[in-house]
This record gives structure tokens, C-alpha cells and sequence, in this order.
């Protein structure tokens, strides 16, 4: 278990890093998810040691692996990083290039030659060990940088935005190919990325990071449907925020009218708040089940084959986007009434 | 956190770097400057030696000397180089497949051995052409003197041209051709285009190479010193030369009086830097666009005979005078005269003399010890710079770029005063050379590593660490290897230019560590010509089979070159 506390890192006077808690399990896949600059790649860095933290400390069980007075250096962590560049040696052919990690720890000939081996069998780049990089595409490049890393047998993996260098099918292919990696070998992973359903796909658990802050952690099913914040609520998959305030717990006034939402966030009345619904959750026909209502003129509408998509305008000038069946059409310009189940509704911290 | 005390050794790796990086550059510059404030017995400061510098007749004739040199070299290498670049990149010169290289064949020819060249040529009687100018007109003098200032400015002038050459070529080669069409679509001709279009968009290019032109005729000091010296007339670095022949040598007021030099340089590079650095004509640098050649028509012969005369001055001409100087028993009787004709020369300089033969040994010696240590200390600076390994770690790089504006004899004057005096007292041995040429190409062999270490991703060096190699052991397995090529490569282009390096030789040479370039001064000084243009003709023969012979090794793949050293 990698333990993070309090940990932070500034350059000048930017904040990378703003002290972030967070717990790394043993044997998970944790992603940190967020946008370029969020300070989920510094986070990763500071993990590796790489960088020393100016506050907060990273501990691994009962041991000190960074803090503001010194860090362990990365080459005695028992960590593995793949890089986003892959960083595959190119002087080193492929069975060179795993063979490394075990020279360092001056395993014999022998045991070297079956572990490569392995390993190679593991990633599928058994027939490939004497080629050179240069020869390879960038698919078995990541495979090669995947070996490299897992044939040392670290206690973490981490990974810095392993697949942003693939093209878009190779990118789907590896996504399960990590999860299948980390399923064989059990290996706890730290697995940095901007792009949710790669998060989604690999992660037992993702952390959503923003200007260096978690905003929130938890299953791939809790942050997708039980957003904390209205950041995360927007950054993963799309919806729509209806900003208000809290009148009591569940019922927040918004430019629009009351609505009633399912509410975790423990704010207290009166708090600045928000409502998210999910664009495919809102409905132009009104449930059974108990919903709000909200009135509106269709200003923009576009046919998809598989769901219609309506941009619905609110009389206070707020916009709601609709994804709906395919069947429902509605004319441009038309007054609609949106129908927003309060199941499907959540308050967000705004 | 238990074990971390483990010593990081690689420190004492950088640290070693910066040390010699500090003795390297930092003593003899900060020598230079208190020389200049010594007084010549040795007690205590004083101001007087920028007087006696700056305050006699005899000693400002050569400043005035030097500017007018400059001023016209840079003139006419501009107003040569700029139509010749037009004329090779943009139009359908015939031919034009050859004069580059015979540019390039300029450039890499030192203007020392031009100057020694062109003294056969256009000595006042001696002279081939004058003495080809006399058979013909039966006349009693040719009209040529190369001893002269004009002479001077004409032989500087020819080894310059390259620099506008190949900055003015540069630019029209990236140039789209579109830019013109735009002109032409608008109604206006070809030589109107030419005029109002290409060469603004390639005068920063040719500023540059009016600049550099300038400089390097300010501080050439191999061309003055066998040009003007017998003419018995100085510019400011055969004067700093005469500081240091008379006896006892004035040190000091050659400090005092190598300072101007040292500013004007540092203004004129820092002017250079702007102009070219500035990109505002952004265009210039455009991707894509199809470039066409102009045709020359009726004119395209006329032109070819104009595009030929500077290479023939300055690489047909003087390497054939060269060649029959050296392979003439002896030189005033005319190479055609009978039994005149001889390799005894070559046997004289390769064999026979043990003095040419030592000479020729300790410039190899000298050049490969500079530079191994410039290369070492170069790469280790640009890998601490670049990785950002200590604080304020640009100001290593900014002192070992610094050597760049000092003009190689300035630089001999500082290595001069700081290597006389303890803690290192190295006059008099080689060690006194190999700094020299160690620090005056340091900033090649830097500029060189920055852009090798640049290219190369830190995550590659990063990968090592994860997998438990310390830093010692990632520079080792991952990045020296990945970086070979460009080290050797930085190698050679340090010690090509060691092994012709005369201006700051010749100020530390001592008898017993004699080089090629101090040798063949010392044959020009006792009017042994033959031996010089044997020698010089050794020389360029040496530089010419080094760097075949490094081209041919480091043309191989990479890949395949480590696959072979296994």
C-alpha cells in the first residue's frame, strides 16, 4: 500500500501539485485522470522520485519514500515507469532492452535468458527479441517498454500516458491488453491519463484530478454516475449543469425553478450549488417515476441515426442538451417541456 | 529514508567538470584583465599601460589599419558571396553542382596557407603571375605586390566570401518560390523580383555574413602576419605579435591593448545574434513550396565565367601554386626550369628534418589530447545544463560558450599570463597548447553536445533508473552509447581546427613544442617557401584523410555499428 499525504509541489510560482491525500491499494489499477496541467503527470514523477515534494510525504507501508528533507532515488524504489515515449532503447535490441533491469540486479545468464523469455511470451513479442526498435511499430514498441518494465517483478507500475502515442484502434486493443497484463500478474498500477474511457476501461479506481487537486476518487461506475463535483461530472462524459443554491437538503433553486436532486454532498443551505444531469437521462415524455420539469424552445437539432441530439433553450438563457430516441422528433423551434427524473439529477459542489 | 545517506558519486563527476571548465576559461580571461592593470616590473596596479597602448602614434596606425581591413573585406565578400549564392541556388547556372564545393574547399582551407599561396602568386618579382606578366608584355615589373595592405585585404576577402556564400544560399534555399510568382503574377520581370523581393528577404543573411566577414578579418592574425610583416606595416594583431617578440616581452601593454578587440568582438557577435536570432522574416523560413531555378538565358555563360573567378582565386589557383612551390627544388628558378622538379622537399619535411617530423607528431598529439578534454568537459557541461542539475546551471553553459568571442590571439595573451604564474606553470610544455586549443574550441564542441544531448529524450535515461541503475550507471549503458556518434563527431570538429590553429600558437610555442603551424611560420620567417607549402600541402593532406576516414565510420547506421562493437 503506497500512502500519499499532504503531498505537494511547486515550481517558481505555479502549483503542480496542491496537497493531495490519496491511497494507493495493493494490487489495484488506479488512474489519475484529469486535463493537461492538472498535475497528474507531477504526481506520477513525484511517485517515481524524480522529483522531490516541497510538502507532504509518500510512504510505502511504514517507509518514507519522499518528503521535503530527501527522497529514495528511483533506481531503489522497486517501481517501474512506462514512459509516454515509450523511452525503448534504441542502441538495445528488444531482448537487450528487457534483459537490462535483470543485469542491474545481477541475475545470472541463465536466468536471465528464461525470464526475458517469459516475459517477451507475456506481452506476445516472443519472435521479436532481436529486432531493433527502429524496426518495430509503435504498438510493439509499447509492448517491448511493457516487458521492460514487468520482467524486474516491481511491487508498482506506473504508467504515464501509455497509449496517447497510438493510433485510435491500436489504442483500444492495449487499453485491455494492460488490464489483461495486470490481471495475470496481479502488479498494483498507477496509470496516468487524460482520456476517460482509456480511465474507464483499465482502472479499478480512478482519481480525478484539477489544478492540482484530486477532486474526486472512486470506481469508474461512482464517478461517472455520482459525480462529487461539478468538475468531474463534466469532464467525464457530458452533461448539464444547472447552477443554484441550496434551499435544504435535495432542493436546490435554480434560475429555472426548483429542482430536487439526489444530494451526497452534505452542503448546507444556502451553499452555491449545482444540478448535473446527464444528456440521455433528460426526457421529453414524462416518466412514471417522480421528475422535475423545466420549459423550453428547441434551437438546434441534430439527427444521428442512433439518437436525435436537441440543444433546448431555457427562458433565463441556460441551454440543455437532450439526447433522445431517434423516434422523438421535434420541430425547430418548438415550445417543449424537458422532463428531469430527480433519480437522474445529482447536486454537485459547484 | 534509511538509505539514502548513499553517496550520489556522480556529483563529484560534475563537479571535476566545472573545475577544468573554470581553469579552462575563467583563469586566462581573468588573467587578461589584470594583466592589463600590471605594471611591467611587477608593482602593483596601474592604469599605464592602456596609455602607452592607446597613446602612440606607431600603435594606433595598426587600429586604424585593422578597421580599414575590415571594412573592406567585409564589402567585397558580401558583394561577391551574395551574387555567387544567388546565382548557385537560384538559377541555372551551369555548372553550379561544382562551385560549392569549390566554396567549401575555400572555406575549409586555412587563410593562412591562402596568404602563403597567394605570396607565390603575387610576390613583388617572384611572383608566377608577375613573372607570367613580365614573359609575355616584356616589361620590367609585373604589376601585382601582394605585400601590401590591398594585398591583405584581397586574400582575407577571398576566404571570407563562404560565410555569405553559404548564410545567403542557406536562406534562398528555404525560400519559397511563391513569394516571387506573387511578384511575377503582379507584372513585375525577373531581375525586378530579384531586386525587390528576394534580396530584402535575404539581407538579414547577408548582414550576417557582412558581420562575420568584419570579425574575422579583425582577428585573423595568420594572413597579416606573413602578408604585412615583411611590408613592414602592422594591423592590431601582428602588433600584439610584435608585443611579444620584442625583448623583454610587454605583456602587459599587449593586455591593455588586445581589450578594444575583445569589446568589439563581443558588441559585433551579440549585433550578429540579434539580427539573425530576431525571425522576423518568418516567411523566409516557410515549410513546403516549390522552389524553381530562374533560367539565365544568353546570359547563362557570361555568368558561369563570373561565378568562376572566386574559386579559381581562391582554391584552383592557390593550390596549384602551392603544389609547384613544393615540388620545386627551389622556387626562384621557375618550376619549369630543368631538374628543378623534385619530391625532395616532401622527403625533407617527412623524413629528413626531425623538427618537421616532431613538429608534425606534437600537432597530432596536441590536437587529439585537446580535444578529448574539450569534448569530456563539453558533453558533461551540456548534460548538466540541459538536465538541469544545479542552480544557475545556464551560467556554466554561458562560460564555456564564452571563448567563442575571444579572437584566438586574445585568448593566447590570457593563456599566456595565467600559465606563467603558479598554481599551474605550464609555459613552455605542451600542456600550455592543449589548454589553449582545448578552450579555444571548447564552444564547438559545446554547441555541438547541447544539440546531441538535446535530441536525446531524458525519459530514455530515466527508463535505466526505474529498473535500479544509479545515475553513473544509466550515463553509462544508455546515454553515452545513444550519444557516441555525436561525441565523435564533436571530436573531430575540435580537432580539425587544433591541428591548423596558428594565431594563439604562435604565442606559446616554446622550441621544444613546435607544430605544424609555428613550423611553417618559422620556414616563412627564414624565406624557406619550399617547406612551407610542403608543409601546408601535409597538412591539409592529414586533415583531408582524418575526416574521409571519420566520415567513412560514422556514415554506418547506428544500430548496426553497436551490433558490430559487441
Amino acid at each position: 500500500m503506497i500512502v500519499l499525504e499532504g503531498l505537494r509541489k511547486t515550481y517558481g510560482e505555479s502549483v503542480a501539485v496542491d496537497s493531495i491525500d490519496l491511497t494507493i491499494k495493493d494490487g489495484e489499477v488506479l488512474a489519475l485522470l484529469g486535463p493537461s496541467g492538472c498535475g497528474k503527470t507531477t504526481t506520477l514523477q513525484l511517485l517515481a522520485g524524480f522529483l522531490t515534494p516541497d510538502g507532504g510525504v509518500i510512504r510505502s507501508r511504514e517507509r518514507v519514500l519522499s518528503s521535503r528533507s530527501g527522497v529514495v532515488p528511483p533506481e531503489r524504489r522497486n517501481m517501474s515507469l512506462i514512459f509516454q515515449s515509450y523511452a525503448v532503447w534504441p542502441h538495445k535490441t528488444v531482448r537487450e532492452n528487457v534483459a537490462f533491469g535483470l543485469q542491474v540486479r545481477k541475475v545470472s545468464r541463465a536466468g536471465i535468458a528464461t525470464r526475458v523469455g517469459d516475459v517477451l511470451k507475456v506481452v506476445r513479442m516472443a519472435e521479436y527479441g532481436d529486432r531493433y526498435p527502429s524496426e518495430l511499430s509503435g504498438g510493439q514498441q509499447q509492448r517491448v517498454a511493457l516487458a521492460r518494465a514487468l520482467v524486474v517483478e516491481p511491487q508498482t507500475l506506473l504508467l504515464d500516458e501509455p497509449l496517447s502515442n497510438l493510433d485510435a484502434n491500436l489504442r483500444e486493443e492495449m487499453r485491455f491488453e494492460i488490464r489483461r497484463l495486470h490481471d495475470t500478474t496481479g502488479i498494483t498500477m498507477v496509470y496516468v491519463t487524460h482520456d476517460q474511457a482509456e480511465a474507464m476501461v483499465t482502472a479499478d479506481r480512478i482519481a480525478v484530478m484539477n489544478g492540482g487537486r484530486v477532486e474526486q476518487v472512486g470506481s469508474p461506475h461512482d464517478v461517472y454516475e455520482k459525480p462529487a463535483t461539478q468538475f468531474v461530472a463534466s469532464f467525464i462524459g457530458r452533461t448539464n449543469t444547472l447552477p443554484g443554491r441550496l434551499v435544504s437538503p435535495g432542493v436546490v433553486e435554480t434560475a429555472g425553478g426548483q429542482l430536487r436532486a439526489q444530494d451526497d454532498t452534505g452542503a448546507a443551505a444556502g451553499d452555491a450549488v449545482a444540478v448535473c444531469i446527464r444528456p440521455h437521462h433528460v426526457l421529453l415524455v414524462r416518466p412514471e417515476a417522480p421528475t422535475n420539469e423545466l420549459r423550453g424552445k428547441v434551437v438546434r437539432h441534430a439527427y444521428l441515426g442512433e439518437s436525435r441530439d436537441y440543444v433546448v433553450l431555457l427562458a433565463d438563457g441556460t441551454r440543455v442538451r437532450v439526447q433522445a430516441p431517434p423516434t422523438s422528433e421535434q420541430a425547430m423551434d418548438a415550445a417543449i417541456t424537458l422532463y428531469l427524473p430527480v433519480a437522474a439529477c445529482r447536486v454537485v459542489a459547484s | 529514508m534509511s538509505r539514502r545517506s548513499r553517496l550520489d558519486w556522480s556529483i563529484l563527476l560534475w563537479l571535476a567538470a566545472v573545475v577544468v571548465l573554470l581553469f579552462l576559461v575563467i583563469l586566462p580571461l581573468g588573467w587578461l584583465a589584470v594583466t592589463s592593470f600590471q605594471a611591467g616590473d611587477g608593482a602593483g596596479l596601474t592604469a599605464g599601460n592602456y596609455v602607452t597602448a592607446f597613446s602612440r602614434r606607431i600603435y594606433l596606425e595598426p587600429i586604424a589599419n585593422s578597421f580599414k581591413v575590415a571594412i573592406s573585406v567585409a564589402v567585397i565578400a558580401v558583394l561577391m558571396g551574395t551574387p555567387l549564392a544567388w546565382l548557385v541556388s537560384r538559377t541555372d547556372l551551369p555548372g553550379r553542382q561544382f562551385i560549392r564545393p569549390l566554396i567549401l574547399a575555400a572555406f575549409v582551407t586555412p587563410s593562412f596557407l591562402g596568404a602563403n599561396a597567394w605570396i607565390f602568386l603575387a610576390a613583388p618579382n617572384s611572383g608566377l603571375l608577375n613573372r607570367l606578366w613580365t614573359a609575355l608584355f616584356h616589361v620590367e615589373h609585373g604589376p601585382f605586390n601582394i605585400y601590401s595592405l590591398n594585398g591583405l585585404i584581397f586574400v582575407i576577402a577571398l576566404y571570407s566570401i563562404p560565410y555569405t556564400f553559404s548564410f545567403v544560399s542557406g536562406t534562398l534555399e528555404l525560400m519559397a518560390s511563391e513569394l516571387e510568382d506573387a511578384a511575377t503574377t503582379l507584372g513585375s520581370g525577373p531581375f525586378r523580383t530579384t531586386w525587390q523581393i528576394t534580396l530584402p528577404l535575404a539581407l538579414p543573411a547577408i548582414l550576417g555574413g557582412f558581420l562575420l566577414s568584419f570579425l574575422e578579418a579583425l582577428e585573423v592574425f595568420g594572413p597579416p602576419a606573413f602578408i604585412l610583416i615583411p611590408a613592414r606595416q602592422q594591423v592590431m594583431t601582428t602588433q600584439l605579435y610584435l608585443f611579444f617578440a620584442e625583448f623583454p616581452p610587454k605583456i602587459e601593454v599587449a593586455a591593455a591593448y588586445a581589450m578594444p578587440l575583445l569589446l568589439v568582438t563581443v558588441f559585433l557577435l551579440y549585433v550578429q545574434r540579434r539580427l539573425l536570432g530576431r525571425r522576423r522574416f518568418v516567411t523566409v523560413t516557410g515549410k513546403g513550396g516549390v522552389r524553381r531555378v530562374m533560367s539565365l538565358g544568353r546570359w547563362r555563360w557570361p555568368f558561369f565565367a563570373l561565378a568562376l573567378v572566386p574559386p579559381a582565386l581562391s582554391v584552383i589557383m592557390p593550390y596549384g601554386a602551392l603544389l609547384l612551390v613544393s615540388l620545386s627544388r627551389v622556387w626562384g628558378r621557375g618550376p619549369l626550369a630543368p631538374g628543378n622538379l623534385t619530391l625532395y622537399w616532401y622527403r625533407y619535411v617527412l623524413i629528413d628534418n626531425s623538427e618537421t617530423r616532431v613538429a608534425i607528431l606534437h600537432s597530432l598529439e596536441y590536437g587529439a589530447a585537446a580535444a578529448t578534454i574539450a569534448v569530456v568537459v563539453a558533453t558533461l557541461i551540456a548534460f548538466i545544463v540541459i538536465r538541469r542539475l544545479v542552480p544557475l546551471g545556464s551560467w556554466l553553459g554561458f562560460i564555456a560558450m564564452a571563448p567563442f568571442v575571444v579572437p584566438g590571439i586574445v585568448l593566447a595573451i590570457g593563456f599566456f599570463a595565467a600559465y606563467t604564474h603558479p598554481p599551474l606553470l605550464l609555459y613552455g610544455t605542451g600542456g600550455i597548447l592543449i589548454a589553449a586549443y582545448a578552450t579555444r574550441f571548447l564552444p564547438i564542441a559545446f554547441s555541438n553536445g547541447n544539440s546531441v544531448l538535446a535530441g536525446i529524450n531524458v525519459d530514455l535515461e530515466n527508463a535505466a533508473r526505474t529498473l535500479g541503475a544509479g545515475r553513473i550507471r544509466a550515463l553509462g549503458a544508455i546515454t553515452i552509447p545513444l550519444l557516441r556518434r555525436g561525441i565523435l563527431s564533436g571530436w573531430l570538429l575540435v580537432f580539425i581546427p587544433a591541428l591548423r590553429e596558428l594565431s594563439a600558437s604562435v604565442f606559446l610555442f616554446t622550441p621544444r613544442t613546435q607544430v605544424i603551424t609555428t613550423k611553417m611560420f618559422d620556414f616563412s620567417d627564414a624565406g624557406n617557401y619550399e617547406a612551407v607549402s610542403t608543409m601546408g600541402i601535409v597538412m591539409m593532406v592529414v586533415t583531408f584523410a582524418i575526416v574521409l576516414a571519420a566520415f567513412r565510420f560514422l556514415g554506418r547506421d547506428v544500430t548496426r555499428s553497436t551490433a558490430v562493437a559487441r
